[in-house]
């Protein structure tokens, strides 16, 4: 099996700051980490390839520094990572990122599966991993909690909803995004954080991977970010009951009362 | 589809809500949407625009009705056993096709997993923008632009987002973030409807079992008060009080991290950054410490109350109410109250 794996650099907290005068995310001093979900993808491809035999193939857009995901992305059992990184690819919004990615796929030939994580927890649209399956025109599964099965019919596999789940069937070559429900990631071994550490990083460019740079990049991005701001502050006042257990739950019995119906 | 300067925009002109249904149901966001679509159609510069209801599924030709009743101008059913199951790929080419069609202005969505699933991929089919997750539409005055507020960075930054020169304006929008209308029984309208083709009902996917209900009552995304229990639950049998609880209030049951990574409860309950994100009227976190990832899933929410034994665990000092004490004494109290009426 050929599997790519997605990965996202993202900042390593939530809690970041808009510069007052750009407006944008002040990155400086800001840990990058490698997307959460992404680890229960990239365990995923190699508990898969453990099965079937084949390789797993890191695939990040990013800057040149998302280099340290994907040697974490080795760390944690990638046979080989590639970075796409080109002034061109700057600015992407789901549908050109989503585009780019599927050309590199197509470049990297014969892949079978793509998994990506659920979302990434900077952005949060969950929305690449489906976008790559449509330009590529494979079928897709999102929000994977478990793969029950995988043989020559394709990959068993349930996906949750809000009100339960269900389990499909999907043919392959195929995209997956996965919830952390799936497996539980290995502990990368101290040989492979080592070697990672001093593996060359492809970088592969937007004219290498023959992108249509009308599709890439902020100009290839029909949406555009217009304002940000931080959300409205919650009223900071706190009631404190910090009396017994009888009198706090009385007291809060009776605010829970005021705010609806019981 | 990019709009060309030989292009008038006004080609494009209506405002479409997919319908989503959960076990025959139809999902309350679908409703919800239906008016926000009908208070954008109202804003938008070009007059005539409708509200238009896209009901997709098996049986779907007996469902149009009910939208009328709910702002709903026209209703576009596309009734097909092949799409009993839900299947993204069978959903997805048919939309975009109707969408190419009927050049709809607007598309929405709920921002459910079924709904992040399909819409991504209409996006790419008809070429066009997709906004995640909102919590705010409106219609910007002058440019009679949809504009898109959504929360990004687990809720640390509000964005606005628009899609100028593509059509439609796309974007899946949380639950409960618009109020459903009153609805009114007189309502009617155009039924149209539409058919699968032949060619999008092969897929290489199929749906082969489907389950509806959770182990723990009400659903997270559907309550509007979730009662959490964390780390100081202490176990499986903690979570039968948590749950207790929630159910004497009509609320769902959540779950922080640890709880679940300590397999006291399942998955399908996380509440948090790598669980789901939530925003109820109300939400009661008992024994939860207040990790900064568990915050990112709920700060959003109406009223937050705490109970935890830690007077200076982060999740008292977020809360609306914050109360000291051992949880197994409070909440068995709490609970006797509340039965007592």
């Amino acid at each position: 099996m050929k599997i790519v794996v997605c990965v996202k650099q993202v900042p390593g907290t939530t809690n970041v700051s808009i510069d007052p005068e750009t407006k944008r995310l002040i990155r400086e001093g800001v840990e990058i980490v490698m997307n959460p979900f992404d680890a229960y993808a990239l365990e995923e491809g190699v508990l898969l390839c453990e099965k079937h035999g084949g390789e797993v193939i890191a695939l990040s857009m990013g800057p040149k520094h998302a280099e340290l995901t994907l040697r974490e992305a080795l760390a944690y059992g990638a046979d080989r990572v590639i970075l796409l990184n080109d002034r061109a690819l700057g600015g992407s919004d789901t549908f050109a990122t989503s585009y780019t990615l599927s050309q590199a796929i197509r470049k990297i030939g014969d892949v079978d599966l793509v998994i990506c994580g659920k979302q990434a927890i900077d952005g949060d649209t969950a929305q690449v991993g489906p976008g790559i399956a449509a330009h590529l025109g494979w079928p897709q599964a999102a929000y994977v909690s478990g793969l029950i099965k995988s043989d020559d019919s394709g990959l068993t596999v349930e996906r949750m909803h809000e009100a339960g789940n269900d389990t499909c069937v999907i043919k392959l070559p195929a995209v997956l995004t996965v919830l952390k429900d799936i497996n539980t990631p290995r502990m990368p071994a101290l040989k492979r954080r080592l070697s990672s550490g001093k593996a060359e990083i492809p970088v592969w460019s937007a004219s290498f991977i023959k992108a249509d740079t009308a599709k890439t990049g902020l100009n290839g991005s029909p949406t555009r970010v217009v304002t940000t701001r931080k959300p409205a502050a919650r009223d900071k006042h706190t009631i404190v009951l910090n009396g017994n257990a009888a009198g706090s739950a009385s007291k809060l019995v009776k605010i829970l009362r005021s705010r609806i119906k019981l | 589809m990019i709009l060309r300067d030989s292009e008038n925009s006004g080609t494009f002109k209506d405002v479409w809500v997919l319908a989503e249904f959960a076990g025959g149901k139809v999902h309350k966001v679908t409703y919800e949407l239906l008016g926000a679509a009908k208070k954008l159609s109202d804003k938008l510069l070009r007059k005539k625009s409708r509200v238009v209801c896209l009901v997709l599924g098996e049986g779907a030709g007996t469902k149009a009705e009910k939208f009328f009743h709910y702002c709903a101008d026209v209703v576009i059913t596309v009734d097909d056993s092949s799409l009993k199951t839900f299947n993204d790929t069978v959903y997805a080419s048919v939309i975009s096709r109707l969408v190419k069609k009927y050049k709809p202005e607007i598309l929405i969505s709920g921002a459910t997993s079924r709904g992040r699933s399909i819409m991504p991929r209409v996006a790419v089919l008809v070429e066009t923008g997709l906004t995640a997750d909102c919590t705010g539409l409106n219609i910007e005055e002058g440019t009679g632009l949809l504009l898109q507020t959504r929360p990004a960075y687990g809720g640390n930054i509000i964005a606005t987002i628009k899609c100028e020169h593509h059509r439609p304006q796309m974007s899946t929008v949380r639950q409960g973030v618009f109020k459903a209308p009153v609805p009114d029984n007189s309502g009617t309208g155009e039924v149209i409807e539409e058919i699968v083709l032949e060619a999008e009902k092969k897929t290489r996917i199929s749906v082969i079992e489907e389950s509806f209900g959770e182990d723990k009552g009400i659903n997270l995304s559907d309550a509007d008060i979730i009662v959490t229990g964390g780390r100081g639950v202490k176990g499986p049998k903690g979570f039968d009080m948590i749950a207790e609880l929630a159910q004497a209030l009509k609320g769902a049951v959540g779950a922080s991290r640890a709880a679940v990574d300590s397999g006291w409860i399942s998955y399908t309950h996380q509440v948090g950054q790598t669980g789901r994100t939530v925003q109820p009227k109300i939400y009661i976190a008992c024994g939860v410490s207040g990790q900064i990832q568990h915050l990112t899933g709920m700060q959003s929410s109406g009223f937050i109350i705490a109970i935890n034994k830690d007077a200076e665990a982060p999740i008292m000092k977020l809360a609306d109410v914050a109360v000291v004490g051992d949880l197994f004494e409070v909440i068995p109290e709490i609970i006797k109250l509340l039965k007592s009426g």
